[in-house]
């Protein structure tokens, strides 16, 4: 019988199997922070051992950085003494950092893959849960705790079960103003925040493959949104075109021998998924999600539905979504489109790559912000920062009354001084509205960047599909 | 690690469903560089209103809960991966967490700090809850060598499952970077075959 994409990469990498218990599964690449990283190299020092492959690590900051005056020192003494920890500890163990000032830094996500140290068939691990943003090179990417950062400094491997297999098809030509974050939103939506829990997915079907490389990573860098392990995308023409000249993507005869590998990289005809769901690309129109967690998303122009609607029928799911009401103080029935807000995030992992800034540029030539909302454009990275400025994009963007910040996570976790105040509403182009998340008490509303910026230029919520 | 032994304990029931980790340790308490004292942040914004006064309609600022159990709504830990979560719950004081399904991350950091995670029937969640509705003390039993949850007053029980690896882990203490460097032979192999 034939086999998944995600079986044959993972197949690849395990090193032995433990009866009734995991595989010792070799990671290629990890990926590290200044956040989850600090107390896995104070256990290694405490065991006495280095880090057994420091050419397999790739460092930066991004978590806790300002994104504004990244030259002068970090204010809070905390966040300061957490980068510098970062510093200190790729030293002492020779890991290559691109820390605050290099060309390269930026939030790990976005880095990894333009610097072309992600490549498809590999295996990656992060202490961060949108690791399976690398997925969409067709490869097993994916979030692990302090404890798992520590295990492969120090071996290179990880104690792994293998995940059941889900396959996630949507067909057909997207609408006027719909992008990868819509499709991924509306996808979570039908699924629910658990409906990947257990699983690893391969997204298949025309809606995925004609996107860019841009809009695959938007995508499975929210498979976790679904709770789902991570996220992949068999990589084609597009995967190589995107990966090839990049730093660190293979040269010479070095690049023909490894595209031949990376063109093997598909599920068989014969595989078969432990579950799989289908959806239609026409069914979809610019999302925004109404509650607490990113299951709780509809189309633009639709109205709040009540807890029946989305199915809840114990006294808990009611309970719980009753919850998101109050802390989001809405009513299912509400209208979404022409809703006043306060803040716009245009960044983070999900949606802070030069496409993004592209679609912003589009909505917003010509236009002016309203002057109700406070708006941060943070690019994902020092490179994506420089080629809005290059592309010319900056112009566009600042005579509409925008200022483009320096490249971290910022509002999306509210780590650094990025904080959306309480009650406040801000549309966000980030993965998660979770109670609290872009700071206490903050209100967030996920949506692409297009319909982030259309919201920004009329203060409301407003449908991109009617400023394109 | 710890040894885990067999826990008798009252519970603290979170009935919300959906707890994800940022509710659980929020982001702005993820500046440290050690693993210690994460618990006094745990659940810090359902726990403390603005003026760090206690919410005591909140469970775990409620004096008639308490105990070394943590009972909590579907999909508990969703979300980030920050092992931090774990941490505060096992510095906190707690050792098992009862769910009827559990995000995948937070599963294994919770596992890889000795904290049990048992996965229960919606339908026990269901009886849990409803135990400690009738008793905030009722006895909560988790035998992790037979591999069961009892609810003492009523004798309600409910078998749950753990691989046999992870129950050896635990029940000894064992931590999976011992095996994983006494394994370094075998991966270095690996490495030179591929």
């Amino acid at each position: 019988m034939g086999k998944t994409l995600f079986d044959k990469i993972y197949d690849k990498h395990v090193v032995s199997s433990i009866p009734d218990g995991p595989d010792v599964f070799y990671i290629d690449v990890q990926y590290i922070h200044e956040v989850t990283s600090p107390q896995a190299f104070e256990g290694l020092r405490q065991r006495g051992i280095k880090v057994a492959r420091p050419k397999q690590v790739c460092a930066t900051a991004d978590h806790n950085v300002p994104t504004e005056n990244q030259h002068l020192p970090i204010k809070n003494d905390l966040s300061r003494h957490q980068v510098s920890t970062l510093v200190q500890n790729c030293e002492e163990f020779g890991i290559d950092l691109y820390g605050l000032e290099h060309p390269f830094q930026g939030i790990v996500h976005v880095v990894g893959p333009e610097l072309g140290v992600t490549k498809p068939g590999m295996t990656m691990v992060c202490g961060d849960s949108h690791t399976s943003t690398h997925g969409a090179f067709g490869a097993i990417a994916f979030g692990v705790g302090t404890s798992e950062v520590e295990m492969v400094l120090a071996t290179q491997c990880l104690m792994q079960h293998r995940p059941k297999r889900m396959r996630i098809t949507v067909e057909g030509d997207l609408q006027k103003g719909v992008t990868a974050k819509d499709i991924v939103l509306y996808v979570i939506s039908k699924t629910t925040a658990a409906g990947g829990t257990g699983y690893f997915i391969e997204f298949a079907g025309s809606a995925f493959s004609s996107l860019t490389m841009e809009g695959r990573m938007t995508v499975c860098n929210m498979s976790i949104e679904m709770g789902a392990r991570g996220g992949l995308i068999a990589p084609d023409e597009t995967t190589f075109k995107y990966v090839k000249g990049r730093e660190f993507a293979p040269k010479g005869a070095d690049w023909d021998e490894a595209v031949s590998e990376w063109k093997e990289l598909y599920t068989d005809e014969d595989a078969t998924f432990d579950k799989e769901f289908n959806f239609d690309a026409s069914d979809i129109e610019p999302m925004i999600t109404y509650g607490t967690n990113p299951g709780m998303g509809i189309g633009i122009t639709q109205k709040i539905p009540s807890a029946a609607d989305i199915g809840a029928t114990t006294v808990k799911e009611i309970e719980s979504f009753d919850k998101a009401m109050e802390y989001m103080d809405f009513k299912p029935g509400q209208a979404m489109l022409g809703k006043q807000i306060d803040y716009v995030f245009v960044g983070s992992c999900t949606n802070a790559r030069i496409e993004d800034f592209r679609e912003v540029a589009e909505i917003v030539k010509g236009r002016q912000k309203a002057d109700n909302v406070t708006a941060w454009l943070v690019p994902g990275s020092k490179q994506v920062e420089k080629q809005i400025f290059d592309e010319g994009l900056a112009d566009i963007i600042e005579a509409a009354g925008f200022k483009i910040r320096q490249p971290g996570c910022s509002a999306c976790l509210a780590m650094n001084d990025d904080k959306v105040p309480t009650g406040a509403y801000c549309v966000s182009t980030s993965n998660r509205n979770f109670e609290g998340r872009q700071g206490p008490g903050a209100r967030t509303m996920l949506a692409s960047p297009s319909t982030a910026a259309a919201t920004a230029i009329a203060g409301k919520i407003a449908n991109p599909a009617d400023l394109i | 690690m710890e040894k885990f032994n067999t826990i008798i304990s009252s519970a603290v029931p979170l009935t919300t469903e959906n707890i994800d980790t940022d509710q659980i340790i929020p982001a702005r308490f993820l500046k440290a560089t050690t693993r210690d004292g994460f618990g006094d942040n745990l659940f810090r914004d359902w726990r403390f209103d603005k003026n760090n006064d206690p919410i005591t309609t909140f469970p775990l600022e409620d004096p008639t809960y308490g105990g070394t159990v943590l009972v909590a709504g579907k999909n508990f830990g969703c979300g980030s991966s920050r092992e931090h979560a774990a941490w505060a719950i096992a510095d906190y004081g707690f050792k098992v967490v009862i769910c009827s399904e559990f995000a995948d991350i937070f599963q294994n950091n919770a596992l890889n700090n000795g904290v049990l995670v048992v996965t229960v029937s919606a339908e026990f969640l269901a009886k849990s809850f409803s135990a400690i509705e009738r008793d905030t003390q009722a006895a909560f039993k988790i035998d992790l060598k037979n591999q069961f949850v009892e609810l003492l007053a009523s004798g309600e029980k409910e078998s749950f499952q753990i691989n046999g690896y992870r129950k050896e882990c635990l029940i000894n203490g064992y931590d999976n970077i011992d095996y994983l460097i006494s394994q370094k032979e075998k991966i270095a192999a690996f490495e030179a075959a591929k």
